[in-house]
C-alpha cells in the first residue's frame, strides 16, 4: 500500500490507520503572504464543487478563511489534526513564506509563519503548494520585495510536494490533483519541480485557440483594433503563451467560461518560475517563438484530466512522454534566439524543436492505470474506492516520494 | 482585568490579530494588529506604470479586481485619459458584481457563524423550518423534504466525528440566540450560497477572462472588445456578431444575454434569500443595534460612475459625516488624507507620529514589536503592519455603512426608502445604524441597490454597442513617448469594504512612488501619533463578553467591518 501511495514503506501502518479512522481526507490549509486568491479559486471549484469538497470528500481541519473557530481554538484545531492524523493529512500552503528578520513579516498566532509551515508540512502525508507565491515566492518575491519571500520547497526541502503554480492557480488543476489522490492514493505524474504534467506539461501556445492566427501571421496590433475584435493572436501585444507551460486554454476558468486570451489579454506566464520578473514586462513582446513542435504538444492532457478521472488513461500515457520533453523557459528562450524564425515562417515545415533530441527512454514505463468505472469521476466516495493501483513501484509514476 | 488575544482572526482575508482588555465582562480597551507585510508598494517602484494594475491587483484576491481598477484609474488620472463608455460600463459590471458576490459570501461564509449555531441547527424540525422560510420569501428551496435533507447532511457530518471547518466553534455559547429552525434555515442558505457564488463569479470570468484576478483591465480602458461585426460593424441597431470562433465572446449578443441571465439569478438570491436572512437575524439580535458604534466619522469616495464626465454622477455617493451627525454631508478632498506610523512597524523620516499625505508617504518597514513568539503586544509601542490613516487628523470608518449613511443624509430616494423600511420593520431609528448590526444591515441594503443596477449597466452596454460605438480604450496615452517627464495621479474605488485610494508619481516613464490607502487600513487602523484608536478598536469598547476564553461577541463586531488585512497592509 505504501508503494501505491508513493510513500516510503515506513509510512504504511500510519496511513492505514489514518484511512481506517478517517473516511474523509483531513486537510490543513495554511495561508502566509497571500492574497487569498487561491482560496477564492478553491471556493469556485466545480468538479467537484466546493460544497462537496468541504462536506463530502475532505475534512478541512484548518483554513483561516472559512473555519468557524478563531484564535486559540483555531490553533487547537490545527494541532489536534496533526496529532490525530500523523502523516495522514494533506497540507495545503497558499502564499509566500517570508524568511527575513526572523520571519516577522508574517506571523500566525504570534509565531513566524515559516515555523508553522515546517511543522505542518513536516508531519503531512504530502503538501500541495497552491499558487505562484507558495511555489517560489511569487509577487512578494518580485524585484523590490524585501521580506525574503520564498516558496514551500525552500523552507521544507524534504516535503513531499506537489506544486500548482499560477496566479492564482486554475482550480480545475487542484481538484483534479485531489480527486486523483482520493481515487488512486497517489498524486499525478509531476516534473522535476513537482508540477503535475497533465497541467504543466504542455506549452500553452500549442493549445491556444488563437494558434492558427499566429501561423497565418494574423496579429492584434493595438488594443481594441480589428485584430483584437476578430480574436487574432496576441503575441505582438506581449502574450507569454509561447514560453509558458500551462493548460489554461483547455482547462479554462469558472466552469469553462473563459481564460485571459479568450477575453483579449495576453498570457502573463504566471505558472512559470519568478514570472513577475523572468517573463518580461506584460506588454513587452517575447523574442520570436519557437516553431511549432508537435512532439511536445500536450493539449489533450489538461482537458482530459480535468474533465474527469475517467480520462486518466490518456493523461498518464501522454504525460509520461511529455515529461521527457520538458525544458525550462530559459533554455527555450535561448533556443529561440538561436533559431529565431520569423513568426509567419514558422508556419509550415518547421523542423523539430531543439529539445526534441531528449532521449525517449527517459519516458517512464507506465503501469496500466487501474480500471475505474467512469462514474467514479463524479461520485467519489473515498471509503468505496477500488483497491489502489498495482502501480509498478519502480516506475516514477509519481515523484512525490 | 483579563487580556484576551485572538490570533488568528479567522473568516477574513489576510492576517489579523485582536487583543482586548476585559474588565467585569466588558471590553474596555482594544488593539487591532495586522501581522503580515509583503511590500507591494516597493515592488511597484521602477516598473512601467501600464503594468502597475497587474501587480496592484495581487494585493487581494478576495476583494479581487478592486486594486486593479484603482491602479488603472490612478495612472489614467496621471496621464489625463478618459475611458470610453463601453469600458466604463464593463468596469461597473465587474466591480458591481464583485461587491454583490463579496457581500453575500461575506454574510454567509464569514459572518453568519457568529450568530448561527450550526450544531443546534441539527435539532430543528424541518416542517417548522419550511414554514419559517416560506413566511420570509418566495424562494423555492423551502420544502420540508429539502430541509430534512439539509438536516440529515448536517447530522451525518456531526455523526462522522469529523466536523471539519465547523469543528471547535463556539457552539452552545450563551450569545447564540436563534431557534434551531432559524439556525437550520441559515445553514441551508450557507450551503446554497457556496453554489450561488460560483455563478456570480462567472460574470467576472466572462468579462475578465478569469476570477479571481480578472485580466482585462488596461490603462485607458479595457482590452475586452466586442467581436468584429463584419458587414454590420457600424450599422446602428445591429449588435456585433461573433463571426470568428476565436473572437472574444463576452460582448457578443449571446455573451451579453448570458450576462443578463447571471445578473438576474444573482438578484433573485439577494432579494429572496440574503436580505430576508439579514433582516430576520437583525430582528433576533436587536440589542446589537446599540453595540459596536465606534468612532462615528464616516467617509465615502463615491462609486460607480454613471457618465463619462470628469465629475460623474455616482450610484453610491461621495461624502463625509462627522460625529454621528445625520444633518449634513461634508465634502471630501483627497489632499486631507494622511497616514501615521506611530504604532505601525515602519519609520518615517521626520518622525513616526507625522501624518504624511500618500504622495509624500513612505513605506520603510521596521518591525517594532517583541521578538517572536509574541504572547502580547501589551508593552509594545508598535503593534501593527497597518498604518493609521486619518482625514484631517480624524479616524474615519469606511464601508457599506458609511456609503448608506451618506446616501441617506444626501436624500437619495432608494437609500431613504430602504433604510426607513428596515427601521420600521425592526422598530429602530436610523441612528441605530451606528452599530455592529447597522453594518450588516447597510451591507444588505447596498447589495440590493447595486444588484438592481447591474441589469441597467448590461442594458446600457447592449444599447451603446448597437449604436456602432465599439471603442473600449483611449490609447492616446499608451505610448510612453507621449508622456510628460513627470506626472502625478490618484484615484479611488469604493470597494466592498470601503474607501480605497491609490496614489502614483511617474518620473521618466517609470513609477517613482506608489502608495495605497485601503478601506481595511482605515477601519483596522492602530493608534495614531496622538494615541487615538482606530475605528475597529474603538467599536470594540463596551462589548460584553460572557466568557473571555470564548470571545464570540468580539468576533461579531470585528466581522461587521468585514476586514481584509491583506488589502490593509499590502
Amino acid at each position: 500500500m505504501a508503494a501505491a501511495l508513493a510513500l516510503p514503506a515506513s509510512y504504511a501502518p500510519r496511513i492505514a490507520s489514518a484511512v481506517a479512522a478517517a473516511p474523509r481526507l483531513p486537510v490543513i490549509w495554511l495561508r502566509g503572504q497571500d492574497c487569498a486568491g487561491n482560496t477564492e479559486a478553491f471556493l469556485r471549484a466545480v468538479h467537484p464543487t466546493a460544497a462537496q469538497l468541504l462536506l463530502d470528500l475532505l475534512s478541512v481541519e484548518y483554513h483561516e478563511s472559512i473555519m468557524a473557530s478563531s484564535g486559540a481554538s483555531a490553533e487547537q484545531s490545527r494541532t489536534k489534526a496533526m496529532e490525530t492524523y500523523p502523516h495522514g493529512y494533506l497540507a495545503v500552503v497558499e502564499g509566500a513564506i517570508p524568511t527575513a528578520d526572523d520571519g516577522v513579516y508574517c506571523m500566525v498566532g504570534g509565531r513566524p509563519f515559516r515555523d508553522v509551515v515546517r511543522e505542518v508540512c513536516g508531519g503531512a502525508l504530502a503538501t500541495i503548494a497552491v499558487g505562484s507565491c507558495a511555489f517560489d515566492g511569487g509577487a512578494p518575491a518580485a524585484a523590490g520585495g524585501r521580506t525574503g519571500a520564498v516558496g514551500v520547497a525552500d523552507v521544507v526541502p524534504n516535503a513531499k510536494l506537489v506544486n500548482l503554480p499560477g496566479c492564482p492557480l486554475n482550480v480545475e488543476n487542484l481538484t483534479a490533483t485531489i480527486v486523483h489522490y482520493l481515487t488512486f492514493k497517489q498524486f499525478p505524474l509531476t516534473d522535476g519541480k513537482g508540477r503535475p504534467l497533465f497541467a504543466y506539461g504542455g506549452l500553452l501556445h500549442n493549445q491556444c485557440e488563437r494558434r492558427a492566427h499566429f501561423e497565418f501571421g494574423e496579429f492584434a496590433l493595438s488594443w481594441g483594433d480589428e485584430g483584437s475584435q476578430k480574436g487574432w493572436c496576441l503575441y505582438k501585444m506581449g502574450c507569454k503563451g509561447p514560453e509558458t507551460f500551462a493548460n489554461c486554454p483547455t482547462a479554462l476558468y469558472a466552469d469553462g467560461t473563459s481564460w485571459a486570451v479568450k477575453a483579449g489579454h495576453g498570457c502573463l506566464g504566471c505558472t512559470m518560475p519568478r514570472f513577475w520578473d523572468a517573463m518580461g514586462a506584460p506588454y513587452q513582446r517575447l523574442p520570436a517563438p519557437l516553431p511549432f513542435a508537435p512532439q511536445i504538444n500536450a493539449d489533450h492532457i489538461g482537458q482530459a484530466l480535468v474533465g474527469g478521472v475517467a480520462a486518466l488513461t490518456v493523461a498518464h500515457g501522454a504525460a509520461g512522454i511529455v515529461r521527457a520533453r520538458w525544458v525550462g523557459a530559459t533554455e527555450r528562450r535561448a533556443a529561440a534566439r538561436r533559431e529565431r524564425p520569423a513568426p509567419a515562417e514558422a508556419a509550415v515545415g518547421a523542423g523539430p524543436a531543439p529539445e526534441a533530441e531528449v532521449e525517449a527512454e527517459d519516458a517512464p514505463e507506465l503501469a496500466a492505470p487501474p480500471a475505474v468505472p467512469p462514474a467514479v469521476a463524479t461520485e467519489i466516495q473515498p471509503s468505496e474506492q477500488p483497491a489502489p493501483a498495482e502501480a509498478d513501484p519502480t516506475s516514477d509514476a509519481s515523484e512525490v516520494d | 482585568m483579563t487580556r484576551t488575544v485572538i490570533d488568528p482572526i479567522t473568516r477574513i482575508g489576510g492576517h489579523l490579530r485582536i487583543e482586548v482588555a476585559i474588565s467585569s465582562g466588558v471590553v474596555f480597551d482594544a488593539w487591532s494588529s495586522g501581522t503580515m507585510f509583503r511590500g507591494m508598494e516597493q515592488i511597484l517602484r521602477g516598473r512601467d506604470p501600464r503594468d502597475a494594475w497587474l501587480f496592484a491587483q495581487r494585493i487581494c484576491g478576495s476583494c479581487t479586481g478592486v486594486h486593479a481598477l484603482a491602479s488603472a484609474r490612478a495612472v489614467e488620472n496621471a496621464l489625463g485619459l478618459t475611458i470610453p463608455k463601453n469600458a466604463r460600463l464593463t468596469r461597473n459590471l465587474l466591480a458591481g458584481s464583485q461587491a454583490v458576490g463579496d457581500h453575500v459570501t461575506g454574510f454567509y461564509h464569514r459572518h453568519s457563524l457568529d450568530w448561527v449555531d450550526v450544531i443546534a441547527a441539527a435539532k430543528a424540525d424541518p416542517g417548522a423550518t419550511s414554514a419559517l422560510g416560506r413566511s420570509r420569501s418566495d424562494w423555492p428551496l423551502s420544502g420540508t423534504d429539502y430541509f430534512k435533507g439539509v438536516k440529515d447532511r448536517l447530522t451525518a457530518l456531526v455523526g462522522s466525528g469529523q466536523l471539519g471547518l465547523f469543528a471547535n466553534g463556539d457552539w452552545g455559547h450563551p450569545a447564540y440566540r436563534l431557534a434551531p429552525e432559524a439556525d437550520l434555515l441559515i445553514v441551508a442558505h450557507y450551503l446554497e450560497a457556496l453554489d450561488w457564488q460560483r455563478k456570480i463569479w462567472r460574470i467576472q470570468a466572462l468579462l475578465g477572462g478569469k476570477s479571481p484576478h480578472p485580466q482585462t483591465y488596461l490603462v485607458g480602458g479595457m482590452v475586452l472588445t466586442p467581436p468584429w461585426g463584419g458587414p454590420n460593424r457600424a450599422v446602428p441597431g445591429q449588435h456585433p456578431q461573433q463571426v470568428e470562433r476565436t473572437a472574444p465572446a463576452a460582448l457578443s449578443a449571446p455573451g451579453l444575454a448570458e450576462l443578463a441571465g447571471l445578473v438576474a439569478e444573482a438578484k433573485t438570491f439577494v432579494d429572496q434569500v440574503y436580505v430576508p436572512d439579514v433582516l430576520a437575524l437583525a430582528g433576533e439580535y436587536r440589542d446589537w443595534a446599540a453595540l459596536g458604534t465606534g468612532i462615528g466619522n464616516y467617509l465615502s469616495y463615491g462609486e460607480f460612475p454613471e457618465d463619462e464626465s470628469s465629475e460623474p454622477a455616482l450610484l453610491l455617493p461621495r461624502g463625509r459625516l462627522m460625529d454621528r451627525s445625520l444633518v449634513k454631508v461634508q465634502a471630501v478632498d483627497q489632499a486631507s488624507v494622511g497616514e501615521s506610523v506611530a504604532s505601525s512597524h515602519y519609520t518615517y523620516s521626520g518622525g513616526d507620529g507625522l501624518l504624511k499625505h500618500p504622495w509624500d508617504g513612505e513605506t520603510e518597514p521596521k518591525y517594532g514589536g517583541p521578538r517572536p513568539p509574541v504572547t502580547s503586544f501589551e508593552d509594545a509601542a508598535k503593534y501593527s503592519w497597518l498604518k493609521a490613516p486619518r482625514y484631517e487628523d480624524e479616524p474615519m470608518e469606511v464601508g457599506p455603512l458609511a456609503r448608506v449613511l451618506v446616501g441617506y443624509v444626501e436624500g437619495r430616494g432608494d437609500v431613504r426608502a430602504k433604510v426607513d423600511g428596515v427601521a420600521t420593520v425592526l422598530g429602530i431609528g436610523p441612528d441605530a445604524l451606528f452599530s455592529t448590526l447597522g453594518r450588516m444591515i447597510a451591507r444588505a441594503i447596498e447589495t440590493q441597490i447595486v444588484v438592481a443596477r447591474l441589469d441597467a449597466w448590461q442594458q446600457h452596454l447592449v444599447d451603446n454597442l448597437a449604436t456602432g460605438d465599439l471603442a473600449v480604450a483611449d490609447l492616446t496615452g499608451w505610448d510612453p513617448a507621449t508622456w510628460p517627464s513627470a506626472a502625478t495621479g490618484w484615484a479611488s474605488v469604493e470597494t466592498p469594504r470601503g474607501a480605497l485610494g491609490h496614489w502614483v508619481r511617474i518620473k521618466d516613464r517609470r513609477i517613482d512612488h506608489y502608495q495605497v490607502v485601503d478601506a481595511s487600513t482605515w477601519n483596522g487602523s492602530p493608534r495614531d501619533g496622538t494615541g487615538r484608536r482606530g475605528p475597529l478598536e474603538e467599536a470594540l469598547i463596551g462589548t460584553p463578553v460572557a466568557d473571555p476564553a470564548r470571545p464570540l461577541e468580539v468576533l461579531r463586531t470585528v466581522h461587521s467591518f468585514d476586514p481584509c488585512a491583506a488589502c490593509a497592509v499590502h
